[in-house]
């Protein structure tokens, strides 16, 4: 009889070393706080979930993180180094790549284009050489390319590659700008609700996708989701926002046994 | 390596050393990789799998083990039959998305215990049958993803097992002799593979073929169909279906062409399109969704291309196939067809990927006359042929020149025929024919005749005149009227469905005096009709029984017994009478299966006053029956149907040929 069992050895990639943590952070437009006072980090390698009701912060969060907002207190530390204000492609090409809520994509470009757009940040060859479209261009771009065609095998979209983006449904638009995302090889990974609006099979994709992500190319993950069956399967690790603060922090198995947790989804009587 | 070329070439690896030999940079295998057709000549194909079979003797693979093969077609994975095959060892492909419980009953069934898989989806799959197939030892995988934390003692990529087996064979030249030998000690009577028919009655049954009988088979379709190492296909079609494994890997070896493998199976059509086979198999089924396609694609298009296109139509339906089948055309059609093909056929071939097929074979079920021709028009040689896993594949199959759509052609070469008198089943003995099935001597013994022919389960007859053989139905499914004249439902319920009005027919008459039938309209193209013409209508059940719509469809019906009636022994059953269905027959109803197809007994049971309003001569009959809604609620549907009688001729005595 064949003895394999799959997924019993650990990944291989030491979680433990801390590479981006928040502390206490609090986040204002004008009278509203947004976030108040937040304190949690992210460790190399692990999968982090950030959930709460609507309204309780989370995009907000994942903003501070990728540089569109800057907090007003408190301070976000990445790689060991505490950060000044950033603008989003600093954090870009310091190796955070995201995914919007609402689908952020070129509609009229291709698959493969928006995907190709994910590696602007890494090409070198000036403008002059670009407009050619030769020599070294050349070189850099079939290099790339060769790297964008890795993440459309790795998503299994060879199918649409030629399509422009604004025709596929909802579902396949998702997994292109996860590979736009990808396309950036980033060290830390936010989706923001990569499973908005999907059915169950595409969900089961995604999250194999996202499993396949961290796993194969060690890539750190944060993820904000509604769906909290996906949350738990897929975190190590999860931080629970209510109205802008923090009230639970931990595996999934104890924070779906927190008392704090189960009020606010559930609501309390008062 | 000289005396190889003489050696008799009767099994598939002393096949693969002839390609290497003698058309060595001739590519063999294409397979779309990372948006780029990777290609491997027949010299490196050849080098990989002795690396590879290497690889598999130092896992422990031996002559007479079994290795399943899973997966779609991918070079890999039909390299992983020929290593297997150059050891002496019998690849059994399986349907790569069989059920669980289909899965473990096949490995076990054939003992396998190796297992050569495409990728983690497949590897999970038999993991979860592991209990159940308890000689299974190993397996080796294709593609790595998601695959890379799984315990890999039993389990490893297949580019390890070649490279591990190339190292081997450059360290000495005892490996490469010894190989040879085990190439040589191959035998045209050994087990060349094991491939399960999908069985819609009971379980799969292994279907046993030689290496020597397989080669022959193949032999004589690669000289009847000219087919030489020029050709190229596109193997798309599942590993464990005995046409991908007769027309892709037992020609394609014999032939030396080269087999294109498409990079997913959702991008087949546009691979497709990019390599441009000049040998294609497709199930009517695929013809018929292109052609609606192309037809709805058409609708948006602009008033001026949409006028070409009707028109250049029009002129190929004419005389498109006249001059495919070199017959007398004049001059004015000719140069019309001419621009028409440069107009509209050539780019329309083109954005199918047709351009260059020379020989094209439908097969599986009944195809639609205008479908067929609309192809054939086209100027694309498309043929039928008849053929079954036990026969390895060919029975029969058209011969350029004499190609129709209601046949499936004469025998094929070496192939003999012979009708059961008393069933009308077909009855073979082919030269690929199988050994019998794996470790199943009672239904083997059921299946061949102790004179050495093969029971197809198909009733057919010859046409007079061509000799060519016409399947009617399923033997079992063929019975009698009360005069004794044969009376095949299915032939007959074909026939009316191949009008694009008609969406089914139910056709009655085992033991009674005449054949009456249920017709259900098409919604959707008898409602156009409705709109063009201004019949005005409420609901299904009003347009199907307008007197205007019985009307069109007792033309039909007239014209389909003047057919029968041109057939010796299908003109005692003409429809006699007919009527259409108040309601659409539906799976939901229990009126059809899952698959759509009509459930012929149950319609009977369930509809026996219209049953018999056909047969006491009454004119209209009452009926009400309960519906099942789509939300899951019950009611009752009554109706008045109309019964009519339809124009029965004259049996003529068959067309001359």
């Amino acid at each position: 009889m064949l003895h394999v069992s799959p997924n019993t050895a650990t990944t291989g990639i030491a979680k433990g070393e801390v590479l981006l943590s928040v502390e206490n952070v609090s986040l204002r437009f004008g009278g509203v706080k947004a976030i108040s006072d937040v304190s949690f980090d992210i460790l190399k390698g692990e999968v982090r979930a950030i959930i709460g009701p609507n309204g309780a912060g989370k995009t907000s969060m994942l903003n501070c993180i990728n540089g569109f907002y800057f907090p007003q207190e408190g301070h976000i530390t990445y790689k060991g180094v505490r950060r000044q204000k950033v603008r989003p492609h600093e954090a870009a090409s310091s190796g955070i790549a995201r995914t919007f809520q609402n689908v952020a994509l070129f509609k009229g470009m291709t698959t493969l284009d928006n995907i190709m757009t994910g590696r602007t940040l890494k090409m070198n060859v000036g403008l002059f050489w670009q407009l050619l479209r030769h020599g070294p261009a050349m070189r850099e771009e079939i290099e790339h390319r060769r790297k964008v065609e890795d993440i459309i095998d790795f998503l299994e979209i060879q199918a649409i590659r030629k399509i422009p983006v604004g025709k596929l449904p909802y579902g396949l638009q998702k997994r292109v700008e996860l590979g736009r995302a990808l396309a950036m090889e980033p060290e830390l990974l936010l989706l923001d609700e990569p499973m908005a609006g999907m059915n169950l099979e595409e969900k089961e994709d995604m999250c194999r996708f996202i499993l396949d992500v961290n796993q194969t190319f060690g890539t750190t993950i944060a993820l904000i989701e509604h769906d909290m069956g996906v949350v738990m399967d897929l975190s190590d690790r999860v931080v629970v926002l209510e109205y802008g603060r923090k009230i639970a922090d931990g595996t999934p198995d104890v924070v779906k046994a927190d008392q704090k947790v189960i009020d606010a989804y559930l609501g309390v009587a008062h | 390596m000289a005396q190889a070329a003489t050696a008799q070439l009767d099994t598939f690896p002393k096949l693969l050393r002839r390609n290497a030999e003698a058309r060595g940079p001739k590519t063999a295998f294409r397979h779309k990789d990372l948006g780029i057709w990777q290609s491997w000549t027949w010299a490196e194909v050849y080098d990989h799998v002795r690396a590879y079979a290497v690889g598999l003797q130092n896992l422990g693979l031996k002559r007479g083990d079994k290795i399943a093969i899973v997966g779609a077609n991918r070079p890999k994975l039909y390299w992983s039959m020929m290593a297997a095959q150059m050891i002496g060892a019998v690849p059994v492909p399986v349907y790569s998305d069989a059920i669980a419980d289909e899965l473990a009953y096949v490995l076990d069934h054939a003992e396998v215990s190796f297992a050569a898989v495409q990728d983690q989806e497949q590897v999970d799959k038999l993991l979860s049958v592991a209990e159940r197939v308890p000689r299974l030892k190993t397996m080796l995988y294709d593609w790595g993803r998601g695959l890379r934390d799984y315990d890999h003692t039993h389990l490893h990529p297949i580019a390890a097992v070649i490279a591990q087996g190339r190292v081997q064979l450059s360290e000495g030249s005892d490996v490469g002799k010894a190989l040879d030998a085990e190439i040589d000690a191959g035998h045209g009577d050994d087990l060349s593979i094991i491939l399960y028919t999908s069985g819609t009655t009971g379980r799969s049954k292994g279907v046993m073929l030689s290496a020597g009988r397989s080669i022959a088979a193949a032999t004589d379709t690669v000289r009847f169909d000219n087919l030489s190492d020029n050709d190229e296909v596109l193997a798309y079609l599942p590993l464990a279906w005995v046409g991908d494994h007769y027309l892709n890997f037992a020609q394609g070896l014999v032939a030396g062409f080269c087999t294109a493998c498409p990079e997913s199976a959702d991008t087949a059509q546009n691979d497709l399109k990019e390599i441009g086979p000049t040998f294609y198999f497709a199930p009517p089924r695929v013809f018929e969704n292109l052609l609606t396609r192309v037809m709805i694609r058409m609708e948006d298009a602009s008033g001026l291309k949409k006028k070409m296109f009707h028109h250049y139509i029009a002129v190929a339906k004419q005389w498109g196939e006249k001059i495919l089948n070199g017959q007398e055309v004049p001059l004015g059609a000719r140069l019309s067809y001419g621009l028409g093909n440069l107009l509209v056929y050539a780019p329309l071939k083109n954005a199918l990927g047709f351009s260059k097929i020379r020989t094209a074979y439908t097969a599986g079920e009944a195809i639609g006359p205008e479908l067929f021709s609309f192809y054939r028009s086209l100027g694309m040689n498309l043929k039928q042929l008849y053929g079954q896993t036990e026969a390895f594949l060919y029975v029969t199959a058209q011969p350029d020149g004499q190609i129709r759509a209601d046949t499936v052609g004469p025998a094929s070469p070496n192939v003999d025929i012979r009708i059961e008198e008393s069933t009308g089943e077909v009855l073979y003995k082919s030269p690929g024919q199988f050994i019998g099935y794996y470790k199943d001597a009672e239904k083997t013994a059921e299946t061949m005749t102790p004179d050495g022919f093969v029971r197809t389960g198909d009733a057919g007859f010859f046409e007079v005149g061509t000799g060519h053989l016409k399947i009617i139905d399923r033997a079992k499914d063929v019975s009698k009227l009360k005069s004794g004249d044969l009376f095949a439902p299915k032939y007959i319920e074909n026939r009316l469905k191949f009008y694009p009005n008609i969406k089914e027919v139910v056709a009655f008459g085992q033991g009674e005096d005449f054949v009456s039938v249920f017709i259900n309209i098409d919604l959707t193209a008898v409602g156009n009709w409705a709109e063009r013409n201004n019949v005005i209508y409420g609901s299904y059940q009003e347009l199907a029984g307008h007197a205007d719509v019985y009307g069109i469809i007792a033309g039909h019906v007239d014209e389909v017994n003047a057919l029968l009636a041109a057939e010796p022994m299908m003109a005692a059953a003409q429809i006699k009478r007919f009527l259409i269905l108040h309601k659409e027959l539906d799976a939901d109803d229990g009126e059809l299966t899952r698959t759509q197809k009509v459930r012929r007994g149950f319609v009977g049971e369930r509809y026996a006053p219209l049953v018999k309003a056909l047969y006491d001569g009454s004119t209209e009959a009452d009926i009400s029956t309960e519906v099942t809604f789509e939300d899951g609620r019950k009611g009752v549907i009554s109706a008045r149907v109309k019964v009519k009688d339809a124009k029965v001729f004259a049996a003529t005595t068959g067309k001359a040929a």
